[in-house]
């Protein structure tokens, strides 16, 4: 049974990491900081000017875990990953499938199905807890509408008709999150979603907890010897992890949104933790980006009963079952892929 | 689950200088270093065999010994630290 390994992040501007033995060492100004055995991990994560030696790179590779290289906001850049490991077998299947239209259509929407039913649910149990009605108002009248677009999904007949259903829904979705915040603040002013560059605090947010829920999907599907680059929803392009994106979606309101909301509702963070660059981009501050990942690992270790397989596990283990999940599907195991559906 | 390895190896002679630096060593690829001759570690049971004969093929069983305390994965109510020297939990936030 796999366990949920710890990942490492590293934000220290400067450091560098080497291989020592079997275990992983982070120096800062060439003075060891933290050592810790590779066998611990499942990934490690660095932002920015942060150095890797080869042999790390290598020793990591053949140990799996994963290394991605993320730019100091947050945004992904590389990963080392050892060679193609896991199934052949499963692999053709998986790249049959994306050849045969109606297998995609299938596994798309199954795709999309999850991440809508976990929108909706997300909109709801905000909804049960707001008092003011304006807000409960909009939250329920936005879940009604997901539940409408929930029935186009069941119809449509083609990969692109869903694609566009699904855009639309995120739209509506996305209208709706203002309401999510308790505390209007006059900086977490969020109006629709922007990226590359977030233009405001929330989407700042939104597009690094993204990230890092990319990073773990990716593992999760490398992890399970499926090709990470080949899915169905988002179509193949260069370079593009379409499979891991696909799979994160059932994910991003559950693990992502309600992460950054509550961070917000909260006051974890508050809005003089972010600036904006010339670009119009806005930036967190070292601070708040520490707060982040301090939150998004506690949120990993948390309990949860997994609503398919009826399993205790932690959060951060999901990624990982839904994988291979899928993978049970590709083999023929199981008639189709059961997204993950928060109850 | 959670290992406690602590080693005595005695360095009368330059053969008991080396085993002690190879226990370190190994042990170091293990856990991590609590105090000077105790690793604390987090091991699967396959790790942990693998760790243990690497450990007892290393020491000389006339002059050297071992000795393992088994923590279970409820290590956390059965340690506590006081003074200098704290250590990072394997299992929470591992941020640098």
């Amino acid at each position: 049974m796999k366990t949920h390994l710890n990942t490492l992040y590293v934000t220290k501007q400067g450091a560098y990491l080497a291989k020592d033995g079997a275990a992983v060492v982070v120096r800062v100004d060439k003075k060891p900081q933290l050592r810790l055995p590779l066998h611990n991990l499942d990934g490690i994560v660095v932002f920015g000017h942060v150095g890797c030696s080869p042999a790390l790179m290598a020793a990591a590779a053949s140990a799996g875990v994963s290394i991605s290289l993320l730019t100091e906001y947050g945004r992904f850049l590389a990963a080392i990953v050892g060679f193609t490991s896991g199934n052949v077998l499963l692999r053709r299947e998986q790249y049959r499938r994306a050849d045969d239209s109606e297998k995609t259509l299938a596994l798309a929407r199954s795709f999309v199905q999850g991440k809508l039913m976990n929108a909706r649910t997300v909109l709801l149990r905000a909804a049960r807890d707001a008092n003011e009605g304006e807000r409960k108002e909009t939250l329920t009248a936005t879940a009604k509408r997901l539940s409408g677009r929930l029935v186009e999904v069941n119809q449509a007949t083609t990969t692109d008709i869903l694609r566009g259903l699904e855009g639309e829904a995120a739209t509506q979705y996305f209208a709706a999150f203002p309401s999510l915040l308790t505390r209007p603040a006059k900086a977490f002013n969020f109006t629709k979603r922007s990226r590359r560059p977030p233009l405001d605090p929330i989407n700042a947010l939104l597009s690094f907890v993204y990230s890092l829920l990319l990073h773990d999907v990716r593992s999760a599907c490398e992890a399970t010897g499926l090709d990470s680059v080949v899915g169905y929803l988002h179509r193949d392009r260069p370079g593009r992890p379409s499979l891991a994106l696909d799979l994160m979606e059932e994910f991003r309101p559950y693990l992502a949104d309600r992460l950054v909301f509550s961070l917000v509702n909260r006051q974890q963070v508050t809005a003089s933790g972010f600036e904006t660059q010339e670009t119009g981009g806005v930036v967190m501050d070292d601070q708040t980006r520490k707060r982040v990942l301090v939150a998004w690992q506690e949120r990993k270790q948390e309990e949860i009963k997994h609503p398919y397989t009826g399993d205790r596990m932690t959060v951060g283990l999901l990624p990982h079952i839904q994988a291979r999940l899928l993978a049970r599907h590709l083999r023929g195991d199981l008639d189709a892929y059961p997204p993950f559906i928060w109850k | 689950m959670y290992v406690l390895v602590t080693y005595d190896v005695s360095t009368s002679t330059p053969e008991g200088k080396k085993r002690l630096s190879h226990v370190a060593k190994a042990c170091l690829d293990y856990g991590q270093r609590v105090q000077n001759s105790v690793f604390e570690m987090k091991v699967d049971p396959a790790q942990w065999t693998t760790c243990k004969n690497r450990l007892i093929s290393i020491v000389d069983e006339a002059t050297d010994s071992l000795r393992f305390y088994y923590l279970g994965t409820n290590w956390q109510r059965r340690v506590e630290h006081f003074g200098a020297k704290g250590s990072y939990d394997i299992e929470g936030p591992l941020i640098v």
